[in-house]
């Protein structure tokens, strides 16, 4: 039942999740598959996340001689099942286990693109990006300003899942992306269902500044939507107005918009009109978008689910607050993951979730 | 020396709070040999060494280490398969890495030391910690996130500690231990205590770059460390062979010396950490490989079976099992009968449900808990509930 009502979100082009709801992403890589096969009328098929990624990634491999794709474990499909196949159809000397090591598939990864491949690399999980930390904040986001634009590897893509999932603990759970939004020269982009998830990483793939891909994880299996079949690209730094709305603008990413999309409809049935943005890019961000919904809504609330003190949510509370401050009617609201590391038990206190989203729209609308 | 492990089991932790159950198994049944008189027996296979003399395949020990050998992996074993089953009822939730077909090093490792020596691990800690003596109703309570688990609840499978017995827990992110070991033997060097660190890393976690910084800082310093690579082979869903250029782990060190140990047979991890111990307190670090295998995939969300054939496993079990082959032992040198060792299985399956009937009893941790242990004094933490203005407050 849940799985359809999901199906149908997906249909109506939203992004498609059951926050709150306990979904283990291990368990059934086949009965997924078979959702994803699942034919309808339209434009395209519809697909799971994880099959929509692995579809851009055969499109990348496809078009593209010089691009590759190695990680941990992806020779024979991923964790995730994000590669399944494209070690058979483009071989091993394109797509590759590497040691568990993440410093040097990072590394190793620069040096690749720097050659003027393209390097999409996979990290694990996004919490085991850290020893790729040094690579990726000190070699590949200043080769080109260092180097007068001598060098660069703008064709590096380092993929990752990142986000709850439900029950991951400590170290599978947790969004970094806001340490990487500190670091100039790096792109980082994160999609929220299956068809951007498409869209997004091919643009980043064929984006010539190295890009960090996160992926929601908890949607692999659960988000699902009609994804064209054919080659396309949604375009990097430009948000999407989802919803228009004129009492407040919801700002978030990912896995997020899905809990955004449910507070949104709660608050429509108290009268409250939200305009819901999907940034998709968080760098460079897309500040006019947002600043243009906040000048007619005069009200902004930013969710993620990383922890609020010095989240990217900061950011953008930050510059809305500077450009918009006259025309702001509250104070900017921010609903977040708390300040803990992120707990193995009680993960729906820490969560954003649609409740507290729902109260603190309801708090700033009537500020 | 290698007292029956069991046995200090139960007086380990008499202040703890986490000792609920007290295990029962403390008699041996009736004509099990309980003798002390020294035994010697040859280890399956010679060790391998690279700059060091390798000890003697000549290992001494009793009847009654050799059953306390066989009691301890057994519980280890019955322990590891519960927990699969409680992760399949979605009790244990979260990310779990069994242990069962590798007992034979946390025990053979144990029987080499005191609980004055580290250890410390990976996230496939949960023997190591019983190893260690740490209780079963705390180890399972942690697996559930219960209050009384040994982590109080917080830690869950990959994160298992015993500070009284030195064990330095369960690490999550492959490799990153290892240097934390190195700093642990220096404190032990610097405090002059004449004890040594047994720093745990898989096959996989080998190829990590931070295992070569720490290992050329414990080699500068003659660090009292001991680098014990669990060779299981592989490393996540990847076979060595497919990761490791030189799978010969023993040498991985270059300056470092190596020893290949058969980490199957309980006997050659004894004695190879024994020499290790004394060597590492004369001269440095040293790297054991121990060659062993995980029956399990690499964590549950991993069949296990689509890298490596179902024969293999079969073939490992059948030939190389370190349970099977101390019940060898025990039946062929006439030290207990099959129906004897049969009857031992049995209590100590009984053992394990208790354990975890009494786990299932412990209560989640308090939500208050999700504040604690972040900082200090936990300031500046900020809870609000759904609705804000009523509940909203800031932790002291």
């Amino acid at each position: 039942m849940a799985a359809k009502a999901l199906r149908e979100m997906g249909r109506r082009r939203t992004a498609a999740a059951g926050i709150g709801r306990r979904r283990g992403f291990s368990e059934d890589a086949a009965a997924a598959a078979g959702v994803a096969e699942r034919k309808v009328g339209g434009e395209g098929k519809e697909l799971n996340l994880f099959t929509a990624i692995n579809q851009a990634l055969h499109i990348a491999l496809d078009t593209d001689p010089r691009s590759y794709v190695f990680g941990e474990d992806v020779g024979f499909g991923g964790v995730f099942r994000c590669t399944t196949g494209l070690a058979d159809r483009f071989g091993r000397n394109r797509v590759f286990n590497t040691p568990l090591c993440e410093q040097g598939i990072a590394g190793f990864a620069v040096g690749l693109a720097a050659m003027g491949n393209r390097a999409i690399a996979e990290i694990q999980f996004a919490d085991y990006i850290f020893p790729a930390f040094d690579q990726i904040v000190n070699e590949a986001a200043k080769f080109r300003y260092r180097s007068g634009n001598e060098f660069n590897c703008g064709g590096l893509t380092i993929r990752s899942p990142y986000g709850a999932v439900g029950h991951g603990g400590h170290y599978h759970s947790q969004s970094p992306e806001a340490f990487f939004c500190h670091v100039p020269g790096l792109k980082v982009v994160i999609p929220r269902s299956p068809r951007e998830a498409k869209g997004l990483l091919l643009a980043s793939i064929r984006d010539p500044n190295p890009v960090v891909f996160f992926e929601p994880k908890w949607l692999y299996r659960l988000a699902v939507e009609e994804v064209p079949e054919e080659d396309y690209m949604l375009p990097l730094s430009q948000a999407e107005v989802i919803h228009k709305g004129s009492d407040i603008t919801l700002v978030g990413w990912g896995a997020q918009l899905a809990v955004l999309e449910q507070a949104c409809e709660d608050a429509a049935k108290d009268g409250i009109s939200c305009e819901l943005i999907d940034l998709r890019t968080l760098i460079p961000w897309d500040k006019e978008t947002v600043e243009a919904s906040v000048s007619k809504t005069g009200k902004l609330l930013v969710s993620h689910e990383a922890p609020i003190t010095g989240g990217f949510g900061a950011e953008i509370a930050a510059s809305i607050t500077e450009r918009c401050f006259q025309r702001l009617e509250a104070p900017v609201s921010r609903v977040c993951g708390l300040d803990t590391p992120f707990p193995l038990v009680y993960e729906t206190f820490y969560m954003p979730t649609k409740n507290k989203v729902l109260d603190a729209i309801k708090a700033t609308v009537n500020y | 020396m290698a007292a029956a492990v069991l046995l200090r089991r139960v007086q380990a932790g008499t202040a703890s709070r986490r000792v609920a159950a007290a295990l029962p198994l403390t008699t041996p049944a009736r004509g099990v040999s309980d003798s002390t008189e020294p035994l010697t027996i040859e280890t399956s296979v010679p060790y391998k060494s690279h700059i060091v003399d390798a000890p003697a395949r000549e290992v001494t020990t009793t009847a009654r280490e050799l059953v306390s050998f066989f009691r301890d992996m057994s519980v280890m074993r019955r322990a590891e398969i519960a927990a699969d089953s409680l992760y399949k009822a979605k009790l244990i939730r979260g990310f779990c890495h069994l242990y069962d077909g590798q007992e034979a090093v946390a025990v053979g490792m144990e029987a080499a030391t005191t609980r004055a020596d580290s250890i410390i691990t990976a996230y496939r800690d949960h023997c190591t910690y019983l190893a260690r003596g740490g209780d079963l109703v705390a180890a399972f309570a942690e697996l559930m996130g219960r209050r009384d688990g040994c982590s109080r609840g917080k830690g869950g499978s990959m994160h298992f500690y015993k500070k009284d017995a030195n064990f330095y827990g369960g690490h999550g992110i492959v490799g990153a231990q290892v240097p934390l070991g190195c700093g642990l033997a220096f404190a032990q060097k610097y405090r002059k205590e004449s004890t040594v660190t047994f720093d745990l890393y898989g096959d996989g976690a080998a190829n990590q770059g931070q295992l070569f910084e720490a290992l050329n800082m414990a080699a500068l310093w003659k660090l009292p460390v001991i680098l014990v690579c669990e060779n299981n082979h592989y490393g996540m869903g990847t076979a060595e062979w497919r990761a490791s250029k030189s799978p010969a782990y023993y040498k991985r060190g270059d300056y470092v010396p190596g020893l290949k140990v058969d980490g199957m047979d309980v006997l050659a991890v004894k004695q190879a950490c024994k020499f290790a111990k004394e060597y590492a307190l004369e001269n440095g670090p040293i790297i054991l490989e121990m060659d062993t295998y995980r029956y399990h995939g690499h964590s549950m969300s991993d069949p296990g079976s689509t890298y490596r054939t179902r024969n293999e496993i079969a073939g490992i079990r059948q030939e190389r099992d370190p349970i099977e082959r101390v019940r060898k032992l025990l039946l062929t040198h006439d030290l207990a009968t099959t129906q004897e060792l049969k009857d031992m299985e049995k209590e100590i399956r009984k053992q394990v449900d208790t354990a975890i009937a009494k786990a299932k009893e412990s209560p989640m941790p308090d939500p208050s808990e999700l504040f604690t242990n972040v900082y200090v004094n936990d300031c500046g933490l900020e809870s609000f509930g759904v609705d804000r203005k009523v509940v909203r407050t800031v932790l002291p």
